[in-house]
């Protein structure tokens, strides 16, 4: 049996997690991470100490009291004896509505401004490229408090519509009244509804808008069917039918029976003491937080699409064109799916960006969740902790619900490699 | 060793941290200035005039404030606060005292933990609307477009007057008195609604005030005064009192211009001689100098002074005495005794 003395033995002494490079780097995150944990939970037991010496522990118990305020724009049925939960989720859906319609118009107006700026056409470049530098280079605020005082400046006030000499009309042939207050614009109505879904207890959803939006659907998937059927044709024959009015059939068909079924018809707005009556009124602080959340997100998206065009090498266009595709072809069926692929990542920030930007809203008097639970509760309350923390809650859970959605869209359309 | 010597100077923090925001009175002569918070911009009660310099019916109680606990009307940082922001600067320690028009309820007094130290001007709610629009009482207003300053009680007593009346409105929320005014001079409301007085604060800075009016309902009491946090009594006392001497020294005769004289020496009446200091020790008892008094009355003149230079119906906003006259005029001012 062999044995080599001079071989010291592996001991572990605990001077080795210093001076021992193998374990040094590992004490060293221990510790730190020990003190951070201790500097958190000093500060979340300092805060809640402080708090209850202020006679103010947390509670979360005044969001099932009576709310006692009005809000303006509603989604859902709200009175001001409904809860504070109630108004917090009122602010949350106005939230959504505007996240989501200034996301819809941002991506258009980005798109179409991205591709533009990249025209041969002088004008229109230049044009475009001072639209952008305009935009992304004011503060968002800004923007939305000027759109606000255009509209409260410029449009008319109801009563100009009113007597004989009025001095303002309504558009469209009465159906659609501009207004300092806001857009009046008729509304669809059914004379043979067939009610309202409750959900939960909570709200309804009308069942007139499911069973349009069921008809429409399942027009979309046969459509889609027709479409897959010509590819196959044309695959086989090299001659692709014509389908158009075909599948423009079975999407407006179904819809346009059922509407009439449901006895569709407008209802217009009207004037009728101080305001209109009637017709779907969007208010003037929606229209202006929306117009610029979109136009300034707008900007910030031409230059993601412009830079993803510009990274599609030129020589994908060339070899399109030199198959005979023509210029929107290359565009739509070459460059932009390409492109795609490097637009995604950065649209998902700009989408994060307008939701959390929407939250300024308060500076025109739109009663999003910021306005509700972040503010006016907060202010009857005096629960400041509990709505920042309920509020920082909030935006977290819509931020990662759309990076979701969107990272789900962006692994469809990555370049499949094999 | 190291983790020890993190423990400790996180106690030392901890400490520090604890002991802070007790004494305000300490914190105040120490700073050499009296943190006040004030609106951000209402003509008559608190706004800055031509020169910088902030002028008003509340801004006057913050400098009587300053001028007796530092025994200078000018020592003054003027916080303009807003409706929504403004609880949460007095909760904070960001201010020392708030001064903002506001209205003393039971929720604020006992929920929001602050200490109401009296009134300094009896308000309602009160509805101005175009002379146009042919209205004559708020009963007419059904449909009507409100604007309304968020964060408010008047934002509250809207909502409770129009659900009893069974009538409907549309509430137009507006962050401050400024955006307010632009939105109900270009028509986007038709009607203004907050406290009586600063309705005609705001009026009075339009350009036709005669085509507006305020209408007669007057739908809440709104006492408002200036309010300190919970748990510094001495601190509020020190508030109380300056404002009671105010409201006293009118009702005594003390006024900017007699106090001097008034001071110099014990006068007949031990009242007055109390107050300024020349008899007793209610200063000290206060841990204030003893003419404490004479000083905060001297900084702008006593309560009726300082209504009729502000407010009063000599000014654009031409408001009457009315509640706001003196227990012995038939009003609400009542400075409880100084002995």
């Amino acid at each position: 049996m062999t044995s080599y003395p001079d071989v010291p033995r592996e001991t572990f002494r605990l001077r080795m997690l210093i001076f021992d490079t193998r374990y040094r780097s590992l004490t060293i995150q221990v510790v730190a991470l020990i003190a951070f944990m201790l500097l958190v939970a000093w500060i979340v037991s300092n805060t809640v100490q402080n708090l209850a010496n202020m006679g103010k522990p947390i509670d979360f118990g005044f969001l099932t009291g009576a709310a006692q305020y009005d809000i303006n724009q509603t989604l859902i049925e709200y009175t001001n004896r409904d809860s504070h939960l109630r108004a917090a989720f009122v602010g949350l859906l106005n939230t959504l509505l505007v996240a989501v319609l200034g996301c819809a118009l941002a991506t258009v107006l980005g798109v179409v401004i991205g591709v533009l700026r990249l025209s041969r056409n002088w004008l229109v470049a230049r044009l475009m490229t001072v639209y952008v530098e305009m935009f992304r280079n004011v503060p968002v605020l800004l923007w939305i408090v000027f759109f606000m005082a255009i509209l409260i400046e410029t449009l008319p006030p109801p009563n100009a519509f009113r007597g004989e000499d009025a001095t303002a009309s309504m558009l469209l042939g009465d159906s659609v009244a501009l207004t300092n207050r806001g857009v009046y614009v008729p509304e669809p109505l059914f004379s043979r509804s067939l009610g309202d879904l409750p959900v939960f207890g909570a709200f309804n959803i009308s069942l007139d808008l499911i069973a349009i939006l069921a008809v429409l659907g399942a027009g979309l998937f046969v459509s889609a069917k027709i479409r897959a059927r010509a590819d196959r044709v044309q695959n086989a024959t090299g001659l692709r039918p014509t389908t158009w009015y075909l599948r423009l059939g079975v999407v407006a068909v179904p819809v346009l029976v059922m509407l009439v079924a449901l006895g569709f018809h407008l209802g217009y707005p009207e004037l009728k003491g101080f305001n209109f009556r009637g017709g779907v009124y969007m208010r003037n602080s929606l229209i202006a937080l929306w117009l610029a959340l979109s136009f300034y997100t707008a900007a910030f998206i031409a230059e993601i699409v412009r830079g993803g065009i510009l990274a599609i090498s030129k020589g994908q266009s060339e070899a399109a064109a030199a198959l005979g595709l023509r210029p929107n072809r290359i565009m739509s069926l070459v460059i932009l799916p390409q492109a795609l692929r490097v637009i995604i990542p950065p649209l998902i920030s700009q989408y994060l960006n307008l939701t959390k930007n929407s939250s300024l809203a308060i500076a025109v008097g739109y009663m999003d969740i910021t306005g509700t639970l972040g503010g006016i509760t907060m202010n009857q309350t005096g629960r400041e902790l509990e709505c920042v923390l309920m509020l920082m809650l909030v935006y977290l859970a819509i931020s990662l619900a759309i990076s979701m959605g969107m990272n789900w869209y962006n692994t469809r359309v990555r370049l499949v490699e094999r | 060793m190291k983790k020890s010597v993190i423990l400790g100077a996180l106690t030392v923090a901890a400490c520090a941290a604890g002991a802070a925001g007790a004494a305000t009175l300490d914190d105040v002569k120490a700073r050499g200035k009296l943190n006040c918070g004030t609106n951000t911009g209402l003509v008559g009660f608190a706004a800055p005039d031509a020169n910088g310099d902030w002028q008003g019916f509340d801004v006057a109680v913050c400098r009587a404030v300053a001028a007796a606990v530092l025994g200078d009307s000018s020592a003054v940082e003027f916080v303009p606060t807003t409706g929504k922001t403004r609880f949460t600067a007095l909760a904070s320690g960001e201010i020392d005292m708030l001064v903002r028009n506001t209205t003393w309820t039971f929720s604020r007094d006992v929920d929001l933990k602050f200490t109401f130290v009296g009134v300094n001007y009896y308000d309602g709610q009160g509805f101005m609307v175009p002379k146009a629009l042919g209205v004559s009482s708020a009963k007419e207003l059904d449909g009507a477009t409100v604007c309304i300053q968020t964060g408010t009680t008047t934002e509250l007593n809207l909502a409770d007057f129009f659900r009893v009346n069974n009538i409907t409105y549309e509430p137009v929320p507006i962050e401050t008195n400024e955006q307010a005014q632009q939105q109900y001079l270009a028509g986007a409301c038709d009607v203004y609604t907050t406290d009586a007085s600063g309705l005609a604060a705001t009026r009075a800075t339009f350009e036709d005030p005669t085509a507006h009016v305020v209408l007669p309902e007057i739908i809440s009491k709104e006492p408002l005064g200036p309010l300190v946090r919970h748990g510094d009594d001495e601190w509020a006392d020190i508030v109380r009192w300056t404002l009671n001497a105010l409201i006293a020294a009118e009702e005594y005769g003390v006024t900017s211009a007699n106090i001097d004289e008034l001071a110099a020496a014990p006068t007949t009446n031990p009242e007055i001689n109390r107050l300024l200091g020349t008899e007793g020790t209610l200063g000290e008892m206060l841990g204030l100098p003893a003419d404490w008094a004479v000083k905060a009355i001297k900084a702008g003149g006593n309560y009726g002074e300082l209504f009729e230079k502000y407010i009063g119906q000599n000014t654009p906003i031409g408001l009457a005495r009315g509640l706001n006259a003196q227990w012995t005029d038939g009003g609400l001012m009542y400075a409880p005794p100084f002995r």
